[in-house]
């Protein structure tokens, strides 16, 4: 298992007095609470029994029909036969896991890469391999070159996992170009690839794109998906959709793992489904993420110095900010604590050392007001350690000057409010 | 019980205050336990403990701070008072004390933040870098479990080290590396007087030091405890360890690293006012070593704390 540090710093910024960026939090304060009632009344007049009893392990037939609208809706056309619905994604990443990793098995991800993936990959000892990312998505040439290389020592990655669209940390999206490079390659070289999209019906602007398996026609690119950030995560409902060979495997570690996702939260869905509007609430949200994260950026505009650079995503929830180089994000996330205000250090998205100069922030969990004044702070640490990086390297002198020095009279400094009819008692230099 | 409270230590002390307070449950203790917040003074006033166990660690748990507080109420607590937890906090301190003492600590040298953005401060940078050799051992004066402690193999890495170690104190100290051997003395006070516990030796696995992952993930150092030593060179370091610990006025227990360089005398880096007492800590494991169970550990402290008179205080 890896760090703690990490985790220890991190369990700080949970304190109810800290401003943090570093959550991955959707918004849940506007879900209508009417229709929640409502489907909670349902529950109880039609389903009680069966919605609290255990469910098969592969999940209701109603709610995988939801999920296929779900998807249908990013133009993917998916079948009931070939779904698994699981306690949040993230069991996905862990089945896929557990059911293709071999202690020193080579996974394949991009860099940086969904933080909470890396400590599932390493609890299987996977050999992690993170392909640089850019503002287009994984370095498709470089994931090429990694591949040949593989091929030369007779290894070959398990499957190769990818956060496509609004990546979680980055924020940046895979270019079409590169998504069909990327199915072209796994097409021919039989690769698998895990494809996680919790956040693609969040687009705010510009085109969508087609998921990678939209473009595959499902042979080689198991799906991923959640309901957490369009409907709800506390609910704990995901789904994988892939082959049946490799669905069976998957489901025999489910039923390992916890028999059956809830019965209760399927039934809830499922009556969501026909008592709310799914496509509505999520364009509401959107259109809040979207408020937020230009609030986040106006304020990395204003307070963040000239050498910080960061993404500009068209979607999601994430803003990935890099600082020079001779900042260490975990150690500026010390001093940013001391000033009540928190994000993700970048070395929790990478498993080697890269990654120590970003930062993930979040915008979705906050208002814009909080986000304004998070950022603010973060932007004054950051600035005091360029600061004294620059004069400790000897690239400004000190700044202050010595007390005393001052020829301003005590008059200039203190302005005394003239009586009325009286003269300016401020006196003269 | 206090214990979490909001320092860079939080985690490990909310392992510490439970392994603490499962020993106090079998001693058959009634137990409240407090995540320190806003609320402490109230908390305490209402509940009015006989004796106070401090398991905080770090900022405003073992700097004095809470003790101060207790002192005020006139609560019986354990462990170092104010003034001995001020110096053992502050690395500086008691790196000055030591000194008049006699006692052997890496050469060092101390700059607050001010002294390089008021007075050009950087400019002394090669004098000390020629005078300490390399690498330097760049830390922050008060911190715990290795936070915030670089290692600037040249020039070039010292102003990142610097920016690295001010994130975590407004004091920081630039500091010979000893290379040699890491070891920790747990001191506990018994009814015999000071008893320096078994020394403990830690080999790291992976880097080259004893850095905080490697302190609380289980499987990732080693630790000898006995270390092996020959009887001569235990008896010398434990005798530093019990300096020390009188040194600085120590009460109760503390915790003094030091390192066993190849030649000359081992050298002491710090005391811990309050110890890590998690299931990797060293303490515990010193302890344990030295026939001391954990709950007589916890109870020893408790006799010490309601001991504990004026004079001792502060």
């Amino acid at each position: 298992m890896r760090s703690s540090v990490m985790r220890d710093l991190m369990a700080i910024t949970a304190r109810p007095e800290i401003i943090s960026l570093a959550g991955g939090l959707p918004d849940t304060s506007t879900f209508p609470k009417d229709t929640f009632a409502q489907m909670m009344q349902e529950i109880a007049a039609n389903n009680l029994a069966e919605a609290l009893q255990y469910g098969p392990t592969e999940g209701f037939d109603d709610t995988k029909r939801h999920i296929v609208e779900v998807m249908a809706e990013e133009g993917m056309d998916a079948d009931i036969e070939d779904m698994l619905v699981t306690t949040g994604g993230q069991q996905v990443i862990d089945l896929v896991t557990k059911t293709f990793v071999n202690p020193g098995d080579t996974i394949i991800c991009e860099a940086p890469t969904y933080p909470g993936a890396i400590p599932v990959f390493s609890s299987y000892q996977a050999d992690v391999i993170q392909i640089e990312t850019d503002s287009d998505g994984m370095r498709i040439d470089l994931l090429e070159q990694e591949i040949a290389r593989l091929e030369s020592e007779g290894r070959r990655p398990k499957f190769i996992y990818v956060v496509p669209t609004f990546q979680n940390p980055a924020g940046v999206t895979l270019s079409l170009k590169r998504r069909k490079k990327l199915v072209e390659i796994a097409r021919e070289k039989e690769l698998l690839i895990l494809e996680d999209n919790p956040y693609g019906l969040l687009r705010f602007e510009g085109t969508e794109l087609p998921p990678l398996y939209a473009l595959d026609r499902d042979d080689f690119v198991l799906y991923l998906g959640t309901f957490s950030k369009i409907l709800s995560p506390g609910i704990r409902l995901g789904w994988v959709v892939a082959p049946a060979p490799v669905l069976e495997k998957l489901n025999l570690g489910k039923q390992a793992a916890d028999l059956c996702t809830s019965s209760l939260t399927q039934y809830l869905v499922q009556a969501y489904f026909e008592l709310g509007d799914w496509k509505q609430y999520v364009g509401s949200v959107k259109e809040i993420y979207r408020t937020r994260r230009d609030a986040m950026l106006a304020a990395l505009e204003e307070f963040f110095p000239p050498e910080a650079h960061w993404t500009t995503p068209k979607g999601g929830i994430f803003i990935w900010a890099t600082l020079p180089d001779f900042l260490d994000t975990q150690d500026l996330l010390a001093k940013a604590l001391r000033e009540n205000v928190a994000f993700v250090p970048g070395s929790g998205a990478y498993v080697d050392e890269r990654g120590a100069n970003s930062m993930r922030l979040n915008f979705s969990g906050s208002n814009e007001s909080t986000i304004e004044e998070g950022i603010k702070r973060i932007g004054g640490v950051i600035q005091e350690q360029i600061a004294l990086y620059s004069t400790l390297t000897g690239e400004f002198k000190a700044k202050k000057e010595p007390k005393g020095d001052s020829t301003e009279s005590v008059a200039e400094v203190v302005q005394l409010k003239p009586e009325k009819g009286s003269k300016s008692s401020a006196g003269g230099k | 019980m206090l214990k979490g409270g909001s320092s860079l230590e939080r985690q490990v002390s909310l392992r510490s205050g439970a392994r603490v307070e499962d020993a106090l449950g079998y001693l058959d203790h009634d137990v409240e336990s407090i995540d320190v917040g806003s609320d402490l003074v109230d908390r305490l006033k209402e509940s009015k403990p006989d004796v106070v166990f401090i398991a905080l660690h770090g900022r405003g748990g073992e700097d004095g701070t809470v003790q101060e507080i207790l002192e005020i109420l006139g609560l019986p607590y354990t462990g170092s008072g104010i003034q001995a937890s001020i110096r053992c906090m502050d690395k500086v301190l008691a790196k000055y004390a030591l000194i008049d003492a006699g006692i052997s600590t890496p050469d060092f040298f101390a700059f607050n933040e001010r002294a390089f953005s008021e007075f050009g401060a950087a400019t002394t940078l090669p004098e000390i870098e020629e005078r300490l050799g390399f690498p330097v051992v760049v830390k922050p004066s008060a911190q715990g479990s290795a936070l915030g402690i670089k290692f600037a193999a040249s020039t070039e890495d010292v102003p990142g080290a610097l920016v690295a170690a001010f994130s975590y104190d407004d004091k920081v100290i630039l500091e010979r590396y000893v290379k040699g051997r890491e070891l920790a003395v747990g001191l506990l006070e018994t009814e015999d007087g000071l008893e320096a516990l078994p020394v403990v030796e830690a080999l790291p696995h992976e880097g080259s030091f004893f850095d905080f992952e490697s302190r609380y993930e289980i499987g990732k150092t080693d630790y000898v405890c006995p270390a092996e030593l020959s009887e001569d060179v235990t008896t010398t370091v434990q005798e530093i360890a019990s300096d020390t610990f009188r040194t600085l006025g120590c009460y109760g227990f503390s915790r003094v690293d030091l390192m066993l360089p190849e030649d000359g005398p081992p050298q002491v880096l710090e005391a811990n006012a309050i110890p890590g007492l998690t299931e990797t800590s060293l303490f515990p494991q010193a302890a344990e070593a030295g026939g001391i169970a954990f709950q007589e550990l916890v109870s020893q402290l408790i006799a010490l704390a309601l001991a504990r008179t004026p004079s001792t205080v502060s």
